[in-house]
């Protein structure tokens, strides 16, 4: 059986990176001759959850349900994962890329004694069971050997695009309530804020980010980017250097050590598009670069470019926004 | 007193091209400029901090090959006061030979009496990304451990970290001794001054071999991913393209009116 730990949105939906995952699975239960794949959930989840996960292929949803669960424990969520895949027998056990499915993979990579791949883009092949995975921030890629039980690994976000299956899972909910030691639930939440409104969360959902690097030229240089933000009703994503050069806060960066953003439509401006940053937007669907130097890497990488300095382009562009919405 | 040690990895500069070594089991650095892990500058900030606030010490430690101690004299030029080397390939080494050397650090520096209550590590190197050696360490040592915050304090034998989660600004609170891995974005990591640089320069280093025969990263081979040809269409140049880029906005429809 394959194993897949589903995370939930405060709305009580499987989120979509983790129904990703899910797919991902299903080709590696067809590889194995129709392995079963089964989802386990943190909490009571409601019909539509447990309908959505079998119309994606999931015969068995196992809730993990009671107060050790009640506020994330990295280890408490790994020893209720560690319980389902003992009772059900679990030779994969996997989750979606995101810093949970990560941290809790690396909780069971740990009480396992196996390897945990984090970040895989495609399995190679069973015998041995060999994993594609991104390092660098995906500017290379390494194959690594899973070659112990369970195989553990994470599902790079964006890999697969998630997707019914053709033949729906059962669906069957089952309520699991395995004990948690006490020393499993000692690094636990013990308080959460709610985020303000304008944190990064924006950024990851949003359909076109305007994004801006060192070519803004100062922390004075981002009113007409704003402005531009403003007229697509766009969130600002940032490079690194504008962050690191204390221009502009760190929630707003995009990158492999800020936000992975997927949108629609992503227009970077003044940024030249190193391994850093590229991590960080390679999953936008068209890019528009705005940029002076032709043989960028953001340039030669994105589906449309504009050569020229972003300081004369962008206003421009907002002029001719207002004067079609004029018109 | 909170004696925190931290670890640092040396990496290749994510402003820099890739260029993998001909067997692929490793990045090519003969073309490549170094740095320690993004995430880990602040981690060294943290610890830097964590020491300052209560009279303690910040220790540093790295394992790597002889250029990495490269890294630790950085961490040693803002504030941290004595640093460890284990000499080995960090290529060559996966994420559970790491977290095994670095809790043999742990456990030896208890034994000379200069304990550590808190690890600090970055929540993922740059290069192998496995996300896993913190957690994997806090089970070696037994101790809690946790995983991608951005603010850590301590006080009265506790540590308090949080960061952002899923749902909002997440706080943990627990007792010392505890491992805690760094998200970039908290802490704003010091420059150097000129007098750290010079004592940083002369300052000991405790080298030593690893503990044990590492078990290896499982790595079959690094590759690059295919080269896709450069697909990119120029709308023009300058402010003349300002209706072309407009037009792309309507057909694509991210213009709403």
């Amino acid at each position: 059986m394959i194993l897949v730990l589903v995370e939930v949105s405060p709305a009580g939906e499987a989120i979509e990176t983790s129904r990703e995952a899910v797919t991902f699975a299903r080709d590696l239960s067809a590889a194995g001759g129709g392995v079963p794949i089964d989802a386990v959930v943190v909490g009571s989840p409601d019909d539509a959850l447990v309908k959505t996960l079998a119309t994606h292929g999931v015969r068995r949803v196992h809730a993990l349900t009671g107060p050790a669960y009640d506020a994330f424990s990295g280890a408490a969520w790994a020893a209720g994962l560690m319980a389902v895949r003992e009772k059900a027998g679990a030779v994969v056990v996997m989750a979606a890329g995101t810093p949970r499915g990560n941290e809790v993979l690396a909780h069971v990579g740990a009480r396992t004694g196996a390897p945990m791949a984090a970040n895989v883009i495609s399995f190679g092949g069973l015998s041995p069971f060999t994993v594609t995975r991104q390092v660098v921030g995906g500017a290379a890629l390494e194959e690594m050997q899973l070659g112990m039980r369970p195989a553990i690994f994470s599902v790079a976000g964006h890999a697969v695009e998630a997707s019914a299956a053709d033949v729906p899972g059962d669906g069957e909910l089952v309520v699991e309530t395995p004990e948690v030691a006490d020393a499993d639930l000692v690094a636990r939440v013990v308080s959460t804020e709610e985020p303000a409104p304008d944190l990064s969360g924006a950024l990851k959902s949003a359909r076109v980010v305007v994004g801006a690097g060192r070519g803004a030229g100062s922390a004075d240089g981002f009113g007409e980017l704003l402005e531009l933000a403003e007229l697509l009703d766009a969130p600002l994503g940032v490079s690194r250097v504008v962050t690191s050069l204390g221009w502009r806060p760190h929630h707003e960066q995009v990158g492999q050590t800020g936000s992975r953003i997927s949108p629609d439509l992503y227009i970077p401006c003044g940024i030249s598009g190193a391994i850093q940053h590229w991590a960080g937007c390679s999953s936008a669907k068209a890019i528009l670069a705005i940029n002076s130097d032709p043989d960028a890497p953001m340039v030669t990488k994105a589906t449309h470019a504009v050569i020229g300095d972003l300081h004369e382009i962008v206003p421009a562009i907002n002029e001719e926004i207002r004067r079609r919405r004029a018109g | 007193m909170t004696n925190p040690l931290v670890c640092v990895k040396r990496v290749v500069d994510s402003s820099s091209e890739v260029v993998l070594t001909e067997d692929g089991q490793g990045v090519d650095g003969r073309f490549a400029g170094f740095t320690m892990s993004a995430h880990e500058e602040c981690a060294v900030e943290i610890a830097v901090q964590v020491a300052a606030a209560d009279g303690g010490a910040a220790s540093v430690m790295t394992l790597g090959d002889a250029d990495s101690v490269e890294q630790l004299r950085a961490a040693l030029a803002v504030g941290c006061t004595s640093a460890t080397h284990v000499q080995a390939d960090s290529q060559a080494y996966g994420p559970a030979d790491v977290a095994r050397e670095i809790a043999a650090v742990v456990r030896d520096h208890e034994a000379a009496g200069t304990p550590h209550e808190l690890v600090l590590l970055g929540n993922d190197a740059a290069d192998s990304g496995d996300f896993q050696v913190g957690i994997r360490l806090a089970y070696e040592l037994g101790w809690p451990v946790v995983n991608g915050v951005t603010h850590v304090s301590v006080s009265d034998g506790e540590v308090t970290a949080s960061g952002a989660g899923p749902d909002g600004h997440e706080t943990f609170r627990l007792p010392l001794p505890a491992v805690v891995t760094i998200l970039e974005g908290g802490v704003e990591p010091r420059y150097p001054s000129v007098p750290g640089r010079m004592k940083a320069k002369k300052a000991p280093i405790e080298e030593r071999e690893p503990s044990a025969e590492p078990v290896g990263p499982s790595r079959v081979r690094l590759v690059l991913p295919p080269p896709s040809p450069s697909s990119v269409e120029i709308l023009g140049e300058g402010a003349a393209a300002a209706p072309a880029v407009v037009d792309l906005f309507e057909q694509l429809g991210v213009l709403s009116r």
